[in-house]
């Protein structure tokens, strides 16, 4: 939590404006019951002659108002100013700390609860801030300042307000106590109706379907019989606040009218001052509920704040490399080597060891056994590899490995010749070109998303690109060319398009190691088939890493990986294992028709 | 129009009252404790007020007189704590428990309603009228109770108080106080600009948000991290300038109002006092004159508020009933809930229907299908193959025709009997939120551990499933949470091979299981099916070759029916499609 408001400290000034001005106003305040009890000690007492100095008192009161609401002005100026200031570089903090995150946070996490603390939890906490400059002054400082006047005025009554403002206290922020963990338990309860209400419409056909309306019926009223249970408790405890609050501040104005009388009686104070104390009185209820919403608001703020700093705290798992390598150079190093690759024909000597996997193991954080286990594999300069297997393989667990999104828990990947963690790992991330899985997309031009893979791409790259992904004709027909507006999540285009636009994003940048993750499932046969055979003819000779449950994908692969349940079941071409690998014969035995 | 709308209004209230009326004593024994709370605190200030004049100067102090007071003061405290004790509570019970039946009511009445309604209402819909309408109305409600009725008491009390004690400081405090409304509604007018200024800068930044911590994997893949970032700064920026431009101005409501209120106060205060010397009324009088001028303002800001928030709970209420008014489906009277022993024979004869009445569908419509057939239904996408589906489960009925099974027309029984003898696998999966355990045996509540796990292999679920954290016990969140898309329909084949039914339905229930896994839950299947009679929608030729009928669909009819060999020889549609297929 302090590390949030280090986040206040830029706005210094204004976080200390805010509350003082609130004072002043809480003061100026402070000073009218005292003005009315003047006017009834002063002015009514003169008579007919009074009236003249009732008219400047009243004059006073409007002058008071008038400074009041400028403070208060003031104050809610730079308490604003402050608030969102805060909010704003909180915001800017946990998003750049996002950007840091690797996978295995991600997943950890959920993408969709950062999206949360981004915006749900920043504003609660922006609405709290701002709350507190204003009021956590103003309150208390009416209630105390009350208690001061009435000691001024007398002090033998102002014991009474002593004591009335501690029993308030008490009631009013036991009740809040009270109340708040049960005002969460109603939130959670209904959130439970909601969810068995939603199921139930999303999945009515399954219902019906199994007969189970009548089991649902008694599992619905179970959860809304509790959450009205629970509603009700909350109601008991907050039906007895105004009761009481109200009934301690009424007995104190009664000791006070009782008390006032004896003192008026030896003259220690007037009739109008006794008028004044019981305004006072009044005043420190108002204030103290209005504490009590103010703490409510408060708690919800600081829970949020909590959700955030923790996400803050969250540490990237991947340890840096203490002298990292630069692969962009080593990457330069390879491709001067590339010479003697003519094309279709991969070398193997072992300086041409595109990518390697030694005994490589993972094991995703929480899971409770390996996704891919003692994976030996060897990907030579310009071979293009298929990997195939059923979902849920590791086929994708495999190729993340490469671009170092996860450890591994056992064993090492190389990638040019050295280990994956001695590179920097931004540096990594650039000599390799990935298409994942889902094609996502962002909002902005076509031109836009492609120049996410080479930030100075020129008009030719980009057609080249779209050219190897089979794209250019699509692209072409749209009216504004690569100008063409992608709304988000691409959902203005065909999951095909979209798929080929990821691939061209991917291919522009003209990488050592390409790897497609399944990524042209949307396809038809025939327009995949051009797009491998574009992929086989690139200039640059990448190592091409095709991951597909197809067969007919990897069909004419180098050497195809073929996984089941985290293992390797086989490497080799598609004939050689169609004479030795089980699982293969399987997957090819299961596509022949289609 | 107005006409319509007041009749509707009428007709809403009607109903809410009737939804009251179960606790008429507790609604009657509220509005009596409210007003008896109004008047006991209005009533408190006068007394003060009396004190107050008693206690002059030196030597001048009726004690006798202020104890007295004192002691009425006392009792009138401790009626009025007491009675808004009890109009709380009264207003709690009534508003928890009406919502809770409407809650209820709901729910249940969800149930019985034609799966016609609920295609073709959205869940987000539907959702809305059980949760957030019902939220709204019950909100309403408490605060109708317990702010409207006290609210109205209260000015027209604190009104007829300050009448019979200063008629002229009275005119005084009811012409300045709507001083305060054009002051809060014109700074209403300015804020809600700037509030949409802000809404519509917030919204880019959360679009901004969504897409770039939501692929947050594709930005790293890419080393976007820097570009992502300087986008987002500039409009955080953005937000920044016009949040607290925003902000600021709606803060201004509450001190225009304090200050409007404080003028009154000392409009009272100058009148007031001019008063007691003029000898028109007491300096008693006059403090709880300047007690009431705060209190008359509080429940005019309360009031605005509150109508427009019944005014919603009525519109919410109006909304929850028409979807009560909604008809349920019942099933014949005489139905029979039982069927005796079933061999799974299915017979369609004359059937038509169609969803839309305009556009006919299925027509005459005739198939007889003996035990243990399998019948394949086929045809391009969007030809209706659901159809026969949503018509054998009887989602929907049919308009003529019949269809019989084992040699009962359905519609003699229950839904439920009819139900028991079906075994469903959709293409679209749905679980629910609870343990992997309790999905598998949603259809066979008393299944054993042995069952399940059986199941579950049959299915080839067991090997993923023992693979997770928790294997069985791990509990999955709304919808299959974060298992895969096969996964999950893994699981719910797992479900339907438990509950062995005589005629099973697969419509795609294997479209996201891949080829090799599909070909091994195909032969679970033809297993499990040995023997039953199964309906079974598929893309899959070899699956069709072997089918016992193939009932081909297009347009929303049946245009072709027979086995392959038949089909085949007749060259229509069928040999068309499959020959494009191979």
């Amino acid at each position: 939590m302090k590390k949030l408001l280090t986040y206040l400290t830029a706005y210094r000034k204004e976080s200390i404006i805010a509350p003082l001005f609130k004072m002043l106003e809480a003061t100026f305040e402070l000073f009218v019951p005292l003005v009315m009890a003047q006017i009834i000690d002063v002015g009514i007492a003169r008579g007919e002659d009074g009236i003249s100095y009732i008219l400047t008192r009243g004059g006073v009161l409007i002058l008071l108002a008038i400074i009041g609401l400028t403070c208060s002005l003031i104050a809610q100026y730079f308490a604003a100013k402050a608030a969102v200031g805060m909010a704003t570089g909180i915001r800017s903090a946990l998003y750049r700390h996002i950007h840091s995150l690797t996978y295995t946070e991600l997943d950890k996490v959920g993408t969709s609860t950062l999206v949360t603390r981004m915006t749900a939890d920043i504003n609660q906490v922006q609405n709290g801030v701002n709350l507190f400059l204003r009021l956590f002054l103003r309150s208390p400082f009416i209630v105390a300042g009350a208690v001061i006047m009435a000691f001024r005025i007398d002090r033998k009554i102002s014991a009474i307000f002593l004591l009335a403002t501690l029993g308030l206290s008490i009631v009013v922020f036991g009740v809040m106590k009270l109340s708040v963990p049960m005002h969460a338990a109603v939130q959670k309860q209904l959130d439970r109706v909601v969810l068995s209400t939603r199921e139930n419409l999303t999945g009515v056909r399954v219902i019906r379907a199994f007969n189970r309306q009548q089991e649902e019926k008694s599992r619905y009223e179970e959860n809304n019989t509790l959450l009205r249970k629970l509603q009700l408790k909350v109601g008991n405890v907050s039906a007895l606040m105004n009761p009481i609050t109200y009934v301690i501040v009424n007995f104190a104005i009664v000791a006070i009218i009782h008390q006032g009388g004896i003192a008026v009686n030896t003259g220690r104070i007037t009739q109008g001052e006794v008028v004044a104390l019981v305004n006072y009185m009044s005043q420190i209820l108002v204030e103290l509920v209005k504490l009590a919403n103010l703490i409510v608001t408060l708690t919800k703020a600081m829970a949020c704040g909590k959700r955030i700093s923790d996400s803050l705290e969250i540490e990237p798992s991947l340890p840096l490399a203490d002298h990292p390598i630069d692969a962009r150079e080593i990457a330069r190093a390879w491709e001067e080597g590339s010479g003697n690759v003519t094309e279709g024909k991969a070398t193997r000597s072992s300086q041409d060891i595109a990518v390697s996997m030694k005994n490589a193991s993972l094991k995703y954080a929480g899971a409770s056994a390996q996704s891919l286990s003692k994976m030996n594999l060897t990907f030579h300069r310009g071979e293009t590899i298929g990997v195939i297997g059923s979902t849920g393989c590791g086929k994708s667990s495999l190729i993340q490995l490469i671009p170092r999104f996860y450890d591994v828990e056992e064993g090492v990947v190389e990638v040019l010749g050295h280990d994956v963690k001695e590179y920097d790992l931004r540096s990594l991330r650039e000599i390799i070109g990935v298409v994942p899985q889902k094609a996502v997309l962002f909002r902005g031009t076509i031109r836009d998303n492609l120049l996410w893979g080479k930030k100075d791409a020129t008009e030719e790259e980009l057609w080249e690109a779209l050219d190897v992904a089979q794209a250019r004709d699509f692209v072409e027909g749209k009216e504004k060319g690569l100008d063409s507006w992608i709304s988000q999540g691409g959902n203005n285009l065909s999951g095909g398009q979209k798929q080929r636009l990821t691939i061209a994003r991917a291919v522009i940048s003209k990488t050592p190691i390409l790897i497609l993750d399944d990524s042209s499932s949307a396809l038809d046969y025939a327009t995949e088939k051009k797009l491998r055979e574009s992929l086989s003819h690139l200039s640059h000779h990448p190592t091409l890493i095709l991951v597909s449950q197809r067969a007919s994908t990897v069909r004419h692969a180098d050497q195809i990986v073929v996984l089941d349940d985290g293992l390797l079941s086989g490497v080799g071409t598609h004939e050689e294992l169609m004479e030795t690998c089980e699982v293969y014969q399987e997957i090819v035995h299961s596509q022949k028709e289609q | 129009m107005g006409e319509i709308k007041k009749s509707v209004n009428q007709d809403t209230m009607k109903r809410i009252i009737k939804l009251l009326k179960p606790y008429w004593l507790l609604v009657v024994l509220s509005i009596v404790c409210a007003s008896l709370v109004v008047a006991t605190t209005l009533y408190a200030p006068i007394l003060i007020g009396n004190a107050v004049d008693l206690i002059v100067a030196v030597g001048d102090v009726d004690f006798f007189g202020v104890v007295a007071i004192l002691y009425r003061l006392v009792l009138v405290i401790l009626a009025t704590a007491l009675f808004q004790w009890c109009m709380n509570q009264c207003n709690n019970h009534i508003t928890y428990r009406v919502v809770s039946e409407i809650r209820t009511k709901t729910f249940a009445h969800i149930q019985g309603l034609p799966l016609s309604y609920l295609d073709a209402h959205s869940t987000g819909d539907v959702l809305n009228h059980v949760i957030t309408d019902v939220d709204q109305f019950s909100d309403g409600l408490l605060l109708g109770f317990s702010q409207l009725f006290t609210g109205v008491v209260t000015i027209l009390g604190t009104l007829i108080f300050m009448l019979t004690v200063n008629p002229w400081i009275t005119l005084v405090v009811v012409i300045l106080t709507p001083v305060s409304f054009v002051v809060a509604s014109f700074v209403a007018k300015t804020t809600y600009q700037l509030f949409q200024q802000q809404s519509k800068v917030r919204g880019e930044l959360t679009a901004q948000i969504d897409e770039m911590v939501g692929n947050q994997k594709v930005v790293q893949a890419f080393n976007h991290e820097g570009a992502s970032i300087e986008e987002f700064e500039k409009v955080n920026a953005t937000l920044q300038d016009v949040g607290h431009r925003a902000i600021f101005f709606s803060s201004i409501t509450n001190p225009a109002t304090r200050f409007v209120n404080s003028l009154v106060y000392a409009a009272v205060g100058v009148a007031g006092a001019y008063a007691v010397i003029r000898g028109m009324m007491s300096v008693g009088q006059l403090s709880a004159f300047l007690s009431y001028a705060s209190q008359y303002t509080k429940p005019f800001n309360e009031i605005s508020g509150v109508i427009t928030e019944l005014q919603n709970a009525f519109a919410c209420a109006s909304e929850v009933f028409r979807l009560l008014d909604e008809a349920e489906v019942y099933d014949r009277e005489n139905a029979k809930d039982k069927l005796d022993e079933s061999d799974g024979t299915v017979e369609i004869s004359h059937l038509s229907f169609s969803y839309d009445k305009s556009r006919t569908l299925l027509t005459d419509v005739n198939i007889s299908v003996k035990p243990g057939q399998r019948v394949a239904i086929v045809g391009p996408t969007g030809c209706g193959k659901s159809t026969l589906i949503n018509l054998l489960m009887r989602f929907y009925d049919v308009d003529e025709g019949e269809i019989l099974v084992d040699g009962v027309e359905t519609r003699d029984i229950t839904r439920h009997a009819l139900r028991e003898r079906f075994g469903m696998v959709l293409q679209e999966t749905w679980l629910q939120a609870g343990t992997i355990r309790e999905n598998i045996a949603y259809g066979k509540a008393d299944a054993t551990e042995e069952e399940i796990i059986e199941a579950a292999k049959l299915a080839h679920a067991h090997s993923f499933i023992r693979r997770l954290p928790q294997g069985y016990d791990t509990v999955l969140s709304e919808n299959g949470g974060n298992l895969s898309q096969g996964q999950k329909q893994l699981l719910c084949i797992a479900r339907v091979m438990l509950k062995l039914p005589p005629v099973l339905i697969l419509d795609e229930a294997t479209s996201s299981i891949d080829t090799r896994t599909e070909i091994r839950i195909q032969k679970a299947f033809n297993e499990l099916m040995h023997g039953r009679t199964s309906f079974v929608v598929a893309h899959r030729l070899s699956t069709i070759r072997e089918s016992d009928i193939i009932l081909v669909m297009k347009d929303g009819n049946i245009i072709e029916q027979g086995n392959h060999e038949e089909l085949m020889a007749q060259g229509g549609f069928y040999k068309n499609l499959y020959m494009s297929a191979m």
